[in-house]
């Protein structure tokens, strides 16, 4: 049994210390919002924070992560979809099929906590997902029209 | 909405008619009490109004994306003269589809036909909703039809004033009977349709709430991984279940088809644990020694081959091209790829002796639903499938495959539902390709530079030998001549050329194709388009001009052209190290062309740097969905014509995930922009023609920047470094 802080709550895993964080929140935790899209650390469909950090939970096992470590999920970002980067992609209906943008999202959130007014440079190498339906100009755009630059 | 996971159709129904009963509660105006008790909120197959005026509009095809069911919702809605704040939407299953006489027509979502072939039915669908409104209103006032009119949802008796709203009488008008014949509105007269509303699916997936297959939850649910023979054609021998039906949460190993296996536990990872340590004996089969070059070996034969079927045939192409001034040959080849998408595939079923229900994400209920029927050896009437969001589809969900796995699982933990993820891995090795194909292109020019023959030889893979045999006609399959065609939706050839031969040698290797985003579109347009530029360079006329001089009888394929062609400042210099292309095609019913703008640097890296883009698709429904399809177009194109491509050795797929098969990320996306030209007077498709004029257009720019003409994809393999 392992205790995490996942979105301010204590949530008990009852899971081999080598499942991967990913399958710990999806199966566990119940928290289907993190996507599984590769398992090896290349999509980060599966990104999520821990401690402000954007990690993708595919690639760390349950057992490597704290009880104390905060950890965010997207359904952890805000509670009513107001994160500004959540508003920017409402606003520039940036999803497709919106499978690869837990990650996406989470990612871009991560880079603004960084970075406020991100250059292009920035986002290139902090946005570094896949999206098979390529939605990146959206992407771009999104995080521009969220960080008001 | 009814994509919600834990919702059957049943408990759907139900819901709908809870909101019936509550039909009477507000309700201003005398209608009577018993016709509100008796309330369907169906107005008619394609719109559901509940008294709270919610529209609910049915979707028949699916959501993968491409905004298809925004579209269709804006076409219904505008016929429907309704308030689209209140406009919702829901998916009928297949097998209601089934039970109500195929109301919903065609759930097949690919060829990007969502749009341009239920247009008419859904439009009319909305408009004699509207009309059954206003007449229940007419009647119940005691007013002639005639005097009152519909807008936003309200209906208002002119001469008096007096109004009410669609959700007071929707019960009443559900009552009437559905007028046969409709009049539809012209475009000129849209509101709703032809507008850039925003999606109706996009907050879902801004806070992780959309539930896609790979996130269904049941009661009770197992879950399973899979495998099947990585090598196509082989079968599955013995597994040792022994050596793992003691890990954590296993429950059963079952043996699926004759060439698959699967571990069924309490949680997907354990299962795919379990599966990894399964000890399986292949019998790898027939092809157990195919390999990238023995299957282009078998092409390259087909290339001087004897018998091949003709798609496109004028004047007499081998003469012209034997007496010709000057003859020009280049031989192009485009290999497997697979779709990739970011969602694996997944089904969940569950099987109980007497019914079968299946949820997943399909782009195509009705073959979803016939798989379940087959695989669950039920009668159809005990049989449905719940459709929820695909994470992309492009062509993979169009097949079956994975819903009869997840039913012969089901079936083996009778009253369990269980829910079959595929790994990555798995569905890298287990897809439908992109069929490979290689073209000979040999042309004649004159003495003055023009083409007076073309000679096309493709040789390679028919999708429909795979998918569909008995679409060949006496042999031949006319998907592969898509774009170059005499004539029809799927590709008029956009060139006159007196004397023309578009012929196709057969050569099936044992790897399965598929329909992938683009279709045979995609190396047609290549083979097609670097070759006009081959041309035009050896005739030593602008590349433009060239295309302008065979287009005299293509009006609309040369528009687009010009269109991207003004647009990328074609004829004035390029910015320094840059250089340009374009490209242009005709497909899925819609005319489209593009301009790249690229520079190559010494060590012969490649950089996009801007793309403009012309779609011409008669209609557009919603252009801001459409500017996001041919973005999103460039993408799935470019990341082909750069980095995919799947190699055969020991009669299987080599790449395994991402990191042998890469995308294209952000750091390598142009910008785009897309012009769109409607013409008005057809319906076209834009989730995929785009796609087709990607590489063609970058391929040419590179060819302009360093003179290196690349015939191969994709372009990782390609030297470009200069000497
Ligand atoms: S699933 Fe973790 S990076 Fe792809
Ligand atoms: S929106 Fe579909 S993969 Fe990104």
């Amino acid at each position: 049994m392992a205790s995490l802080n996942v979105n301010g709550r204590v949530v008990e895993i009852d899971a081999h210390p080598d499942t991967p964080l990913l399958w710990a929140l999806r199966e566990q935790a119940g928290l289907t919002g993190t996507k599984y899209g590769c398992g090896i650390a290349q999509c980060g469909a599966c990104t999520v924070h821990i401690d402000g950090e954007p990690v993708r939970s595919c690639s760390i096992t349950l057992g490597s992560v704290t009880a104390t470590q905060k950890i965010v999920t997207i359904e952890g970002l805000s509670p009513d979809i107001s994160h500004p980067i959540q508003k920017a992609w409402l606003e520039l209906d940036v999803p497709q099929c919106g499978y690869c943008q837990s990650g996406m999202i989470m990612a871009a959130a991560a880079l603004l906590a960084k970075k406020p007014k991100p250059t292009d440079v920035d986002i290139d190498e902090a946005m570094t997902n896949i999206c098979r339906c390529g939605t990146y100009n959206r992407v771009r755009a999104g995080i521009k029209l969220a960080a008001g630059i | 909405m009814a994509d919600n996971a834990v919702l059957s159709r049943r408990s759907l129904l139900k819901g709908s008619a809870a909101a019936a009963g509550a039909f009477t509660l507000g309700f201003s105006i005398p209608f009577t009490e018993a016709q509100a008790q008796n309330a369907t909120p169906e107005v008619n197959a394609w719109v559901v109004i509940h008294p709270d005026d919610r529209i609910v509009v049915r979707i028949a095809r699916s959501e993968m994306g491409q905004g298809t069911l925004t579209g269709l919702a804006q076409l219904v809605a505008e016929e429907l003269e309704a308030d689209w704040s209140k406009v919702s939407w829901e998916y009928p299953t297949p097998g209601e589809n089934l039970r109500r006489n195929r109301i919903w027509r065609n759930f097949s979502t690919g060829g990007s036909r969502g749009i341009r072939e239920s247009h008419q039915y859904v439009r009319e669908g909305g408009a004699a909703a509207r009309i059954m409104l206003v007449q229940a209103a007419a009647k119940e006032w005691g007013v002639p039809e005639g005097e009152c009119r519909a807008a936003k949802s309200v209906i208002t008796h002119t001469p008096s004033g007096r109004t009410v709203t669609y959700g007071k009488v929707a019960a009443a008008a559900a009552k009437l009977e559905v007028p046969k014949e409709v009049k539809l509105k012209p475009a000129s007269e849209w509101t709703i349709a032809g507008k850039s509303v925003k999606r109706l699916d996009t907050v879902d997936k801004l806070n992780g709430k959309q539930v896609y297959g790979a996130d269904i939850k049941l009661p009770g649910m197992l879950n399973a991984a899979i495998k099947a023979c990585p090598v196509f054609g082989g079968t599955l021998v013995s597994f040792d279940a022994a050596k793992v039906t003691g890990m954590p949460g296993v429950k059963k190993v079952v043996q699926v088809d004759r060439r698959t296996v699967a571990v069924i536990a309490d949680h997907w990872w354990q299962a795919k644990t379990a599966l990894d340590a399964l000890p399986i004996t292949w019998d790898n089969g027939p092809h157990a020694s195919a390999s990238s070059e023995t299957i282009a070996a078998t092409l390259r034969e087909g290339l001087d081959a004897e018998q091949a079927f003709e798609g496109n045939k004028a004047g007499d192409a081998k003469g012209a091209i034997a007496s010709a001034a000057k003859r020009v040959e280049a031989t192009y080849s485009y290999p497997f790829q697979n779709h990739a998408c970011m969602e694996p595939m997944n089904a969940t079923a569950l099987w109980t002796p007497e019914k079968c229900e299946v949820w997943c994400p399909t782009q195509n209920g009705e073959s979803a639903l016939a798989a379940a029927i087959e695989a669950s050896g039920h009668p159809a009437a005990k049989c449905d499938v719940h459709k929820v969001h695909l994470g992309g589809g492009f062509g993979r969900r169009g097949r079956s495959d994975y819903v009869t796995q997840a039913v012969l699982i089901a079936k083996q933990m009778p009253g369990t539902p269980v829910k079959l993820l595929w790994s990555r891995e798995e569905d890298m090795l287990q897809g439908t390709y992109h069929p490979i194909t290689m073209a000979r292109m040999v042309a004649g020019l004159d003495k003055d530079g023009n083409l007076v023959g073309l000679h096309m030889r493709i040789s390679g893979q028919s999708i429909l030998s795979g998918v569909n045999p008995q679409g060949l006609q006496n042999g031949r399959d006319p998907v592969v001549f898509q774009g170059l065609n005499p004539g029809g939706q799927e590709g008029p050839f956009g060139y006159g050329i007196p004397n023309l031969l578009i012929d196709h040698a057969m050569r099936n290797p044992h790897v399965p194709p598929g329909f992938w985003r683009g279709v045979n579109l995609n190396q047609n347009a290549i083979y097609v388009e670097c070759f006009m530029d081959e041309l035009a360079h050896a005739a030593g006329v602008d590349p433009l001009e060239f295309r302008r001089r065979l287009m005299k009888n293509t009006p609309k394929h040369l528009a687009v052209l010009e269109a991207v062609a003004k647009g990328i400042g074609w004829g004035s210099p390029s910015a320094p190290g840059t250089a340009k292309g374009l490209a242009q095609i005709m497909g899925f019913g819609s005319y489209v062309a593009a301009a790249a703008e690229v520079s190559v640097s010494n060590a012969g890296e490649i950089k996009v740097h801007r793309i403009v883009a012309a779609t011409n698709p008669g209609h557009v429904v919603n252009p801001d969905q459409v500017a996001a399809q041919v973005e999103g177009s460039f993408v799935y194109g470019l990341s082909a014509a750069f980095h995919q491509e799947c190699t055969v050795k020991n009669g299987r797929i080599v790449e395994e995930n991402f990191d042998t098969y890469p995308a294209m990320r952000i750091n390598e996306m142009p910008k785009v922009e897309s012009i769109l030209v409607p013409s008005g007077d057809f319906w076209g498709g834009v989730g995929e023609p785009t796609i087709a004029v990607a590489a063609p257009a970058v391929l040419n720019a590179i060819f302009a920047a360093t003179g290196k003409r690349v015939r191969s994809l994709p372009l990782k393999n390609a030297d470009l470094r200069r000497a």
